[in-house]
């Protein structure tokens, strides 16, 4: 009999990073004690960066060496899904070309909602064995010289749920308590958060509900023997719940708060992640999420957390601080930026044309002529090698995963882009083919002839006519 | 084995509307400033034109669609107007259909058209526009500059040139359309620039910098064309005739395939073969002597030089910091300023190049007139490296 546990997981965040200290030089004025310290720095989105390509990319480095064929059902917990219906959990089950029988369910409207879909993952694997891929991101926005401003990151993490052998930790016991109580929380209409008094909801919130709840969840399981406390919230919050349901301090790790700051709804699964890159087998794990009471999910690691991908280490290190506050702010929509006449051009999306082609479009996939092997995007109904041309002769294939190399390329300063220059060229993918597309998270003067690059799914174009957006894939530096 | 058009039709009236930023001129003005030019010259009446050929690229922005823009314009006598577009090719197609009706013997006198009134968006630049329902949901948001610039590293990583170097050759192929403009008084940018002025300009899209882009204008321009027979009927002594009139198109080898390394532009290679075999040319380097190509930018321009066969592969950048295409090169490139400074109202550029030539064998191209030429060269380049259609015409003069 095989246990039922966590088999992998991924985690993504954003390049971008603002320096803190740049938010104080900025804000300061104007936010005065709120404002904090100016420690580390914090993860924000690209222009072309939402809570759902962020997802895509925590997910394909969940998926990152595993066979995708198993997962049977993906849950996308947000707060801030791009669309309020629409079910966003789809869009990221087409990225990844997930089975077509798969059940797709956006979880929302709370932050521990990122746990809460891994205690209900875990539930149904114990029940019927199935696979879950559970998949939680946030893009918070919050208003300039905001004391969540400073502490909010942009991110994503995953977790694989399942029962088999090969469990990175096994689930070992839970506890739910429900409270209705509002330390913060964001109107339908409105677009940040209000926040109440950190030392009230540090009394009677955490410390009333997460130790009883925890020994709820723990049982007849000695409270000194947990060794990783993961708790959704700051790191002081943390260590009281810790004193306070006897765990030994030393459980608590650090929030990440210097590294990329709270990540909102994917935090709990991000800590989970960096607990389980570094714990021994048979450590005890201990998640609790936050959000109008508290799921709590006892874990004990098996030490054989798979490393295919990048994983929470990967994803602390491959951030780039800056100290551009108003592009930060830009890139929340927090200031009304100029892009030129240009700009006004109508972005409408043909659905049906999209419908159509949504496979390659959505989970980029090109065509591979049967009979001379060329492979080709946009698939076609005649092969595009000069030799061949033959009808009717291509079957799908996936260039999501695929390297290439810059054949051609500009920075162009003319075009429309909300990150100017604007680059994009010709790439020739390893095994054949060739795709004029988008390039992102390259800085000008990076790109170059023969630069070797992966593939990203990002925001195409916003409709803002509309409310719509488009997404695909752009071409990124391979950067190792 | 059809043998082609050579020969069989003149070219008996040209017209061409200033270029330039044209405020205060409709597309209707612009279409008559060209047409009275060019029935003056043929010497005929409006009404023995029997079908017209209308050119325009930015439907919708110039002028609406279809042909009858030209016909309200000059109140032509109700006769078939066709309106064409092939993009930047577009004004030599116009050419195209107007020289083949003429040939196939289904009218005697027609008239091929282009105009494009680009100054009315109230912006810089092409107006923007959507490229397919399908393609606008993957392709890049590219600008012509953009997409023009792609050849720009891609020819130096192939021929092994530092970005410096090409630099320098294509400040060379501006600062001399430039030049040469100065000399072409219905020209949109008659002003000197330096070689250095040009390698200091702002980056528009790398590696080209402002001067390396044409100018975006409004303009019209025009032929008359018909039977050898018919123009010495019209007492036309020395004629110019079209000797060939050839269209490559992509077929998403470039924009699909390997086999393109984005360093040349394939069409042009295919259109200038089939053209120079009809024209019965066997060596364009000793025959041909102007040619007005697609420098929509300057790395088009050099690297058509080796794509039309007038380079080596790799030498343009040597040819042309040696003069080779300057106004007293061996081969001398847009004589009237070339799209770079005679403008590029799109629908109407393949005609325009078509009227330099035209003005330049029948020798009446004022202080910018070359000695004695009889065979010149036109060249589009419609789309964008990866996807788009060539054109290449050749004509002729024969002394009466």
């Amino acid at each position: 009999m095989h246990g039922t546990g966590i088999q992998s997981f991924g985690a993504y965040l954003p390049r971008l990073r603002l320096e803190r200290a740049a938010i104080i030089e900025a804000m300061g004025w104007a936010a005065g004690l709120r404002a904090g310290k100016p420690q580390g720095a914090r993860s924000y989105c690209a222009w072309d960066e939402d809570a759902l390509t962020m997802a895509v990319e925590a997910a394909r480095d969940c998926l990152s060496g595993h066979d995708r064929s198993g997962v049977a059902s993906l849950v996308f917990a947000s707060t801030t899904h791009p669309f309020a219906d629409r079910c966003n959990a789809g869009v990221v089950a087409e990225a990844l070309d997930l089975a077509q029988s798969l059940r797709t369910t956006d979880g929302a409207g709370h932050q521990r909602a990122g746990v809460s879909a891994l205690l209900d993952a875990l539930r149904n694997a114990r029940i019927d064995g199935q696979q879950t891929l559970v998949v939680a991101a946030d893009r918070r926005v919050a208003k300039a010289g905001s004391e969540q401003e400073t502490r909010f990151g942009h991110g994503a993490a995953a977790a694989r749920v399942g029962t088999g052998p090969d469990l990175a930790a096994e689930y070992v016991a839970e506890a739910s308590l429900r409270a209705d109580f509002v330390d913060h929380f964001r109107g339908a209409e409105a677009e940040y958060d209000y926040a109440y008094e950190e030392r009230w909801i540090r009394d009677e919130g955490y410390l009333a509900l997460m130790p009883r709840a925890i020994k709820t969840a723990l049982g007849s399981i000695d409270a000194r023997d947990v060794r990783h406390l993961l708790v959704q919230g700051p790191q002081r919050f943390a260590t009281a719940v810790a004193k306070a349901a006897t765990i030994r301090a030393e459980a608590v790790p650090a929030d990440l708060h210097t590294e990329c700051g709270d990540t909102g709804v994917a935090h709990p699964l991000l800590l989970l992640g960096a607990a389980l890159e570094q714990a021994q087998g048979g450590e005890l794990i201990v998640l609790a999420g936050f959000g109008q009471g508290c799921d709590v999910i006892v874990l004990r690691a098996t030490g054989r957390a798979p490393a295919a991908g990048r994983g929470v280490s990967g994803s602390l290190a491959a951030g780039v601080a800056n100290r551009d506050y108003v592009r930060f702010l830009a890139n929340c929509g927090l200031v009304d930026v100029e892009w030129g006449m240009r700009a006004e051009r109508d972005n409408r999306t043909a659905q049906p044309a999209a419908w159509r082609r949504h496979r390659d479009l959505t989970a980029f996939f090109g065509g591979q002529c049967r009979a001379c092997g060329t492979v080709q995007f946009p698939l076609a109904r005649a092969c595009v090698n000069p030799q061949c041309r033959a009808f009717d002769t291509q079957d799908p294939v996936q260039l999501a995963e695929k390297h290439g190399r810059v054949k051609t390329f500009t920075e162009d300063w003319l075009a429309v882009t909300r990150s100017p220059p604007h680059v994009y060229g010709n790439v020739e993918l390893e095994g054949g083919g060739n795709v004029f597309i988008e390039f992102t998270d390259v800085r000008p003067g990076e790109a170059s002839v023969g630069l070797a690059v992966r593939f990203v799914f990002r925001i195409k174009d916003f409709d803002g006519v509309r409310g719509f957006r488009r997404y695909f894939w752009k071409a990124t530096p391979v950067r190792n | 084995m059809a043998s082609g058009i050579r020969d069989q039709v003149a070219i008996v009236g040209m017209g061409c509307s200033r270029f330039g930023e044209r405020w205060d001129c409709s597309a209707d003005d612009l279409m008559v400033e060209a047409f009275t030019e060019a029935v003056a010259d043929a010497g005929i009446e409006r009404d023995r034109i029997e079908a017209a050929w209308l050119g325009v690229f930015y439907q919708d922005q110039s002028v609406a669609r279809s042909g009858l823009p030209l016909s309200f314009a000059l109140r032509l006598p109700n006769v078939p107007v066709t309106r064409v577009e092939n993009l930047c090719a577009t004004g030599t197609e116009a050419l195209r259909g107007a020289v083949y009706a003429v040939a196939a013997g289904a009218v005697d006198i027609a008239l091929a058209f282009g105009v494009e009134k680009l100054k009315d968006t109230g912006f810089a630049g092409l107006p923007e526009r959507t490229k397919g329902t399908f393609e606008d949901l993957w392709q890049p948001g590219f600008t012509p500059p953009g997409a023009f610039a792609q050849l720009g590293a891609a020819y130096a990583a192939r021929h092994g040139h530092s970005i410096a170097d090409l630099k320098r050759a294509m400040a060379h192929v501006s600062w001399k359309s430039h030049e040469n403009a100065v000399a072409s008084p219905k020209a949109h940018l008659r002003n000197r620039i330096t070689i250095e002025q040009a390698l200091a300009a702002p980056m528009v899209a790398y590696p080209l910098g402002l001067f390396d882009c044409c100018g975006v204008s409004d303009g019209a321009a025009c032929a008359i064309v018909t039977t050898p027979a018919i123009a010495a009927s019209l007492g036309k002594r020395d004629m110019v005739t079209v000797k060939a009139l050839a269209l490559a198109g992509s077929n998403g080898v470039e924009m699909g395939h390997a086999s393109w390394d984005g360093s040349h532009t394939l069409t042009s290679r295919l259109a200038a073969g089939r053209a120079f075999r009809e024209a019965g040319i066997t060596k364009p380097t000793e025959q041909v002597n102007l040619m007005e190509v697609h420098d929509c930018f300057s790395i088009t321009e050099l690297v058509l030089m080796e794509d039309l066969g007038f380079s080596a592969p790799g030498r343009a950048v040597h040819d042309i910091l040696d003069g080779r295409y300057d106004r007293t090169g061996a081969i001398p490139c847009q004589t009237d300023g070339g799209l770079k400074c005679f403008g590029h109202p799109v629908g109407a550029s393949g005609l325009r190049m078509a009227y330099e030539i035209y003005t330049q064998l029948l020798g009446r191209a004022g202080e910018r007139q070359l000695a004695a030429p009889s065979i010149g060269l036109t060249h589009n380049l419609g789309g964008i490296p990866n996807r788009n259609v060539a054109s290449v015409s050749v004509l002729g003069l024969h002394r009466g």
